[in-house]
């Protein structure tokens, strides 16, 4: 019975609020005032019974609540509740899958080894179902990245709560994504191989492909060719340190390699992402100044012999190492990014602060995909894109959004998953009745 | 004696001699029979591994052993030679082997449609049952390769055509090169050959898996009982030939320590017993292996050190794959130990000349000489039944036997010669005597010294003048000597040959001098060689090798295997949060008393006499997490070579080695219902499992268990994900038909197995019946509404319902209809999105359902999610408001009720087994750790323990790796680094095997 009541809470604070389901949000009208909640600020710090005041989309206060301050539009009672800025998800794939086992709903893999010109944007599905079940559990921002190739092509960051993909934008073509080699690869079953990793024979060969490529693009660049070489034209904001080059490796070896390949390349801003053994390396990615965008917690151990528990945790090894670490779930499915809370959440368990766990979501994340000027923290000036839970929100038992807020509007907590939801309890009800 | 040694030189320059038959025309010459007597005298006689005479004489004629002993009377017409120094074994026998035998052609797969049906008329229907094969009339005799074997010291080998799952026959075959095959075939129907592996040549796809090989093995031996009943009315050439081998020797090539004992179990069933391959790994179960009694065959092939000299490549090989190196070679030692009977086979091996390293490494490693010999002679032959034929030196014996310089199991012994059914087969030149020595050469008017080291074989030369060291070569046979070396400054050559002289120390003969003139040499010896100076500059080095450092076995034997399997004890838990997945709730402060792997008090200021009490203030005490839905574990998830595949059983595959055993206890699941994939709508029956590690597969498995078969609805079944169009059904409409038709069949089976008459034993029926007598229980994978309610209205017309629906994403819209029916619903907590069933998936799935009265369980599907399940049911209390006691249910007392495990695990009362989990926080937050988990009263996962063991496994990989290291400084031969990575299992495992094959 207990269920039904708090059912019934939900819908009628949904039909309170006034919201049609899934409709993009219209601009922030009046300032929006959040009192009395705890505020993670999402850069480590935390403040009890805080206020939060909005408008026109931007913060323009966070302190505690004490602080004598007019407090004039929309009211929020945030007693009991905590606060948190949204959740960003660096490296996914959302809007360009919508049904795994569906082809004619994959965009994100394009045929070609380096593609860098291939954009993501363009194809971001501004209306998928997927993205929409991000936004219940806090997740408001991502990086699309494409995921064929070597050189994948190039990623955008959107909001998710946009009309059309050109809406959703909030950084257009920010970064390449190049899958480094494996110096061990997968047996071919189907030709007698055991299962299982062997040595990559050829991961010299793919390395070198990669700087051939490299040094093509770069003199592309410092020369004037007469033709255009999207490719390599699209090669050239790394140079410049306009786009940053996130690098996928997971081995020490792979990770060494990718890096000083870029550097010496001339790539202005490098990001690791994966890392499974970047813990190994640390001094060598500190050295570099090299942030890790880790893979999410919920994983088993690559090998035998790890731990039990390092994939648990593995960002906190970075983190206590001295690296800017930020998480992201690029390799799990588009619905899981809704997770990601949690796999911060894991890391508690494995004694990291819940503050700390937090802030590889929001600070961090904003920060290595260079959106920190505006996203990732709750701070005066700073996009009003936030959203309110009745509790923790890394726990699963207390992850219970009321509010949420990209650019200061107030966007729809419904989906589809939550129609059908209210859809087939009310057949019950009716039922029961 | 003069006259014996010409009689002996004059038979060296005889050919060998062959045996005609005595009824063959013949029309180049005259017809004339050699019926003398060959004898070799004061010889070392190994008649048998364990009777030896000492010069003895084996007396032999026309090919076979007329009599042997220390005093043997020798016929006149006897040609007598002397082997005294030598010793004589019996020839090796190999009873694996493709000799002769050409593999078929292998059929390429197009990778499209799949081949349901067989392709063969009057035989059996599935292709890879070939009885009716017969290796003899594939034979086709080549020396060349019979050199190589016999070179290694083998005699007779039999052979069978080694392709598919029944086989055929064997023939057994003497090396005879001298010979023809009417000599040589000692026997063409000699053995009947089973194994797991399809047939290359064929393309049926059934048995896509193990479980569908070894339940394919026991329809066949059914059906042909039922065919020798004369029950059959069609010609079934598969089936006849079944039967007519059926009281021949059975081998069975199983190849790996699992598979020994599931062969085992098929024969056991069918009160069969073969002789098994084995895969060299039976040291790690080694109290299974001897409980199959079966007589193995063993291979030698002890893998290489892995080149660990990369540490990053080092990295990725596993340390179970390092033991496997250390310990490989330990495994005869280790069942000859344990008295468990086997021969050797060179199955397996890169070559057959690596066969004499890999003997002495397993003597090395401490197996019995007198045993190493009985597994290549007398062993071999008793699994044939041929002991008065072969094996043995006995009257009466084939003369297959080796002259040796010595024990044949020392490295520096020489074999001399192999002798097959009387033909001499020289491997080495016996009558070269031993040069080696110190000596002072002179050649014209210089003078060199020469010294000859080395092995009897092989000799080595070295020579100096003064004390410049030249560069030279040297050889010695067919007692010929030749002799080069350089001069000082290198540009030119001494060379110089001699036939050696038998009764002189000295070496002498002709010289061809740098400048081309031609002069004499003399070599005068000044001291004898020992070999104890050779062995004491070796002996650090030997000291090494001959006693191999050799790593604890673990169980299992893998990374996190334990020294000792768990044993239960008693425990008292002292101040715990008790999570009782009962009506009590939850009990803040409370004692849990543990005996005898029961849970036998709660309550408050318990006492528990010698239990070890452990502190658990602060800490959550729950029952054991079930996980209703699981493949790890397994070899095999899927049968999908037909729409159903009720004869297979998974727990014919339980691989109790997965280190996602351990994963899983340190997510707190104590135990899971292991189920068939959902390739077809009729899967297999499932394993119900405790997750004892370090325990066999056997001792895993729930005593008395409910029985569960798994079924599966929509795309999967379909076939819709990939590109296959062959098999029925294609669409729902055609899975509601297929079940029908099964349940029809199954129906009438039962009213003829009922009405007395005779009938064919059905494996696939057998179990149908079951679950229309409600003995058997059905797992359902589902996903949309429409299946569900069909499935539900199959099962009432026939009268049973339907246990669980498992996945069951859209149970939330006939949540009423599950209800009156009486099913219950094992989910995911928040998947959808991976297919186009899914669409509907919602994460309040599970909260309806419940709320509706369904019993509601969170499961896994997934060995990642498996060892989290505990964060999942937290999961529902986010999605759609479950009460934390409800949610907590759903991994613990639901999925045993779904199970009807719930009298005996699944909640802390007083009484079950003692399946627990110690959590450091509140078992539903993302927080929480188990900290022990306990299956009935033994702890398998503790954090303590688990943090020795990281520390052990860092430090055994550490020594593994430097010795592999030294053994590659030794210029032993290494292997790259590899990773052994298990697939992992899910509900789609395996399904499109169905279309590459």
């Amino acid at each position: 019975m207990k269920n039904s009541i708090y059912f019934v809470a939900v819908l009628m604070l949904s039909s309170l609020i006034g919201k049609a389901q899934q409709t993009p949000a219209p601009a922030q009208s009046e300032p929006i005032v959040i009192e009395g909640a705890t505020a993670h600020l999402g850069n480590g710090e935390v403040i009890e019974n805080a206020l939060i005041i909005f408008e026109g989309g931007k913060i323009s206060f966070v302190g505690p609540a004490t602080t004598k301050i007019d407090r004039k539009g929309k009211q929020i009672k945030g007693k009991g509740k905590h606060v948190y800025p949204g959740i960003i998800a660096p490296s996914t794939s959302l809007g360009l899958l919508e049904i795994d086992a569906v082809r004619a709903t994959d965009d994100q893999d394009e045929l070609g080894e380096m593609i860098p010109h291939i954009r993501s944007l363009i194809a971001y599905n501004a209306e998928s179902k997927v993205v929409e079940t991000m936004r219940p559990n806090g997740v408001l921002l991502g990086q699309i990245a494409p995921k064929g190739g070597r050189i994948s092509g190039t990623s955008s960051i959107v909001q998710f709560d946009a009309w059309n993909w050109e809406d959703a934008a909030v950084k257009e073509d920010d970064g390449i994504h190049l899958r480094w080699p494996n110096t061990f690869r997968q047996g071919r079953v189907w030709m007698g191989e055991e299962r299982g990793y062997q040595p990559n024979d050829k991961y010299q060969e793919n390395v070198s492909e990669v700087d051939l490529f490299m040094k093509n693009a770069k003199a592309y660049g410092d020369g004037k060719g007469e033709d255009v070489n999207p490719a390599f034209a699209a090669m050239q904001g790394c140079f410049e340190g306009s786009q940053k080059l996130y690098i996928y490796a997971d081995g020490e070896k792979e990770i060494i390699d990718g890096i000083t390949l870029a550097k010496k390349a001339g790539v202005k801003k490098v990001v690791l992402v994966g890392g499974y053994h970047a813990y190994k390396v640390t001094d060598f990615l500190k050295k570099n100044k090299v942030p890790v965008l880790v893979q999410f917690t919920h994983n088993l151990p690559v090998y035998e012999d790890d731990d039990y528990d390092l994939p648990y945790k593995l960002p906190k090894l970075l983190v206590d190492a001295g690296l800017l670490v930020g998480l992201q779930n690029g390799e799990a499915s588009n619905f899981q990014t809704r997770n990601l809370a949690f796999y911060a959440g894991q890391l508690v368990g494995q004694g990291m602060d819940k503050e700390k766990a937090l802030q590889l979501l929001t600070e961090n994340n904003a920060k290595i995909l260079g959106i920190d000027d505006n996203y990732g923290t709750l701070a005066e000036g700073k996009s009003a894109t936030l959203f309110v839970s009745e509790g923790d929100a890394l726990d699963m038992r207390t992850n219970r959004l009321t509010h949420a807020f990209i650019d200061g509007r107030e966007i729809s907590l419904q989906t589809h998953q939550t129609e059908l939801w209210k859809k087939y309890s009310g057949k019950y009800e009716g039922a029961s009745n | 004696m003069m006259k014996i040694r010409l009689t002996l030189l004059a038979f060296l320059g005889c050919t060998v001699l062959s045996y005609a038959q005595e009824y063959f025309p013949k029309n180049d010459g005259v017809k004339a029979e050699n019926d003398n007597y060959t004898a070799l005298s004061n010889a070392k006689i190994y008649v048998t591994p364990t009777e030896i005479i000492n010069g003895g004489t084996l007396l032999f004629r026309k090919g076979k052993v007329v009599a042997v002993g220390k005093t043997v009377n020798l016929p006149e017409n006897t040609v007598v030679i002397d082997a005294s120094g030598k010793t004589i074994y019996p020839s090796f026998i190999d009873i694996f082997s493709g000799f002769g035998v050409a593999l078929p052609e292998k059929v390429d797969s197009d990778g499209r449609s799949a081949e349901f049906d067989s392709a063969r008329e009057g035989f059996y229907w599935n292709e890879h049952i070939m009885p009716e094969n017969d290796a003899v009339t594939k034979f086709k005799y080549d020396d060349t390769i019979a050199k190589t074997l016999r070179d290694e010291g083998f005699g007779v080998v039999n052979s069978h055509i080694e392709d598919g799952i029944a086989r055929g026959t064997g023939v057994l075959v003497a090396l005879n090169g001298a010979g023809n095959d009417g000599d040589r075939i000692i026997d063409d129907r000699s053995a009947q050959y089973f194994s797991f592996k399809k047939s290359i040549a064929n393309k049926q796809s059934y048995p896509t898996s193990l479980m569908g090989a070894m339940a394919l093995l026991r329809q066949m031996y059914y059906d042909a009982d039922w065919y020798a009943k004369d029950k059959i009315d069609t010609k079934d050439r598969s089936l006849e030939a079944l039967n007519k081998n059926k009281n021949l020797i059975q081998i069975f090539d199983a190849e790996d320590k699992g598979n020994v004992v599931r062969a085992d179990g098929i024969g056991d069933a069918f009160e069969i017993q073969y002789a098994i391959l084995g895969g060299g790994d039976e040291y790690e179960r080694v109290a299974d292996i001897k409980a199959t009694n079966a007589k193995l065959i063993l291979p030698l092939n002890f893998p290489d050190a892995y080149d660990v000299s990369n540490p990053y490549a080092a990295g990725y090989v596993n340390l179970s794959d390092m033991r496997h190196w250390n310990q490989a070679p330990a495994n005869p030692k280790i069942l000859a130990e344990n008295g468990i009977s086997f021969s050797f086979t060179l199955h397996n091996l890169k070559s057959p000349a690596d066969f004499r390293k890999k003997i002495l490494e397993a003597i090395a490693y401490g197996l019995p000489k007198t045993k190493a010999l009985e597994a290549l002679t007398t062993v071999p032959s008793e699994i044939l039944g041929k002991l008065a034929e072969i094996g043995t030196l006995r009257k009466g014996s084939y003369a297959n036997f080796l002259i040796t310089s010595g024990d044949i199991f020392e490295k520096e012994t020489i074999l001399y010669e192999n002798w097959v059914q009387g033909a001499k087969n020289v491997i080495n030149d016996r009558t070269l005597k031993d040069v080696r020595g110190e000596y002072n050469l002179s050649v014209s008017d210089q003078t060199f010294k020469l010294s000859i080291k080395g092995t009897l074989g092989s000799p080595k030369v070295e020579v100096k003048q003064d004390t410049a060291k030249l560069k030279s070569k040297f050889s010695y046979t067919d007692g010929w000597m030749a002799l080069s070396f350089a001069t000082k400054d290198g540009d030119e050559n001494y060379r110089m040959t001699g036939l050696v002289d038998m009764d002189s120390t000295d070496l002498t003969g002709k010289a061809v001098l740098p400048d081309g003139s031609e002069n004499v040499f003399k070599a005068v010896k000044t001291s004898e060689f020992s070999e104890e100076d050779e062995k004491n500059k070796d002996q650090k080095e030997k000291d090494d090798s001959d006693t191999p450092e050799m790593v604890t076995v673990k169980y299992p034997n893998v990374g996190y295997g334990y020294s000792a399997i768990p044993e239960p004890q008693d425990i008292l838990f002292k101040n715990a949060t008790v999570w009782t997945s009962e009506d009590a709730g939850i009990l803040e402060n409370t004692d849990v008393l543990v005996k005898d792997g029961k849970i036998s008090k709660i309550g408050t200021d318990l006492r528990g006499g010698n239990a070890e009490v452990i502190d658990a203030t602060g800490k959550h005490l729950t029952a054991g997490i079930i996980d209703e839905h699981s493949h790890i574990a397994a070899l095999a998830i899927n049968e999908a070579g037909q729409n159903s595949s009720a004869e297979v059983k998974m727990t014919d595959v339980i691989d109790p080695e997965d280190v996602g055993i351990y994963y899983a206890l340190a997510g707190g699941v104590t135990s899971l219902q292991l189920l068939h994939g959902s390739a077809n709508p009729i899967g297999g029956q499932s394993a119900l499992m405790k997750l004892k590690w370090g325990e066999s597969a056997e001792n895993m498995l729930y005593d008395n268990a409910p029985k569960f078969i798994k079924f599966a609805l929509g795309e999967n079944v379909k076939q819709s994900n990939w590109e296959s169009h062959s098999r029925f059904p294609q669409t729902r409409m055609g899975v509601e038909q297929t079940f029908t038709n099964y349940f029809q069949r199954a129906k009438e089976y039962e009213v003829k197995k009922k009405s007395g008459e005779p009938y064919r034993h059905d494996e696939e029926m057998e179990t149908l019946v079951e679950i229309l007598n409600g003995e058997r229980f059905i797992s359902c994978h589902s996903y949309v509404q429409s299946e569900i309610n069909m499935m539900m209205k199959v099962a009432e017309k026939f009268g049973f319902r339907i246990n669980t629906f498992t996945h069951i994403l859209e149970g939330y819209k006939v949540a009423d209809k599950m209800v009156e029916h009486g099913v219950g619903g094992g989910t995911f907590s928040d998947w959808w999105a991976y297919k186009f069933e899914v669409n509907d998936a919602i994460p309040y799935n599970a909260a309806i359902m419940h709320d509706q009265g369904v019993t509601v369980a969170i499961n896994s599907d997934d060995a990642e999610m498996m060892r989290r399940l505990n964060q999942e049911a937290g999961k529902t209390v986010k999605y759609g408001g479950m009460t934390e006691l409800e949610a907590w249910k759903m991994v613990t007392i639901n999925p045993a009720k779904l199970l009807h495990l719930d009298e005996r695990t699944g909640s802390i009362k007083e009484g079950k087994d003692a399946d627990l989990v110690l959590w450091s926080d509140h078992p539903l937050s993302i927080y929480a750790k188990a900290e022990k988990t306990i299956i009935d009263g033994a702890t398998y996962f503790d954090l303590e323990k688990d943090a020795q063991q990281r520390e052990s496994i860092k430090k055994e990989r550490n020594r593994l790796i430097n010795m592999m290291l030294k053994e590659k400084a030794d210029g032993e031969t290494t292997q790259k680094p590899k990773q052994t990575k298990k697939e992992m299992m899910h509900c789609e495992s395996g399904v499109e095997i169905a279309v590459g094959q």
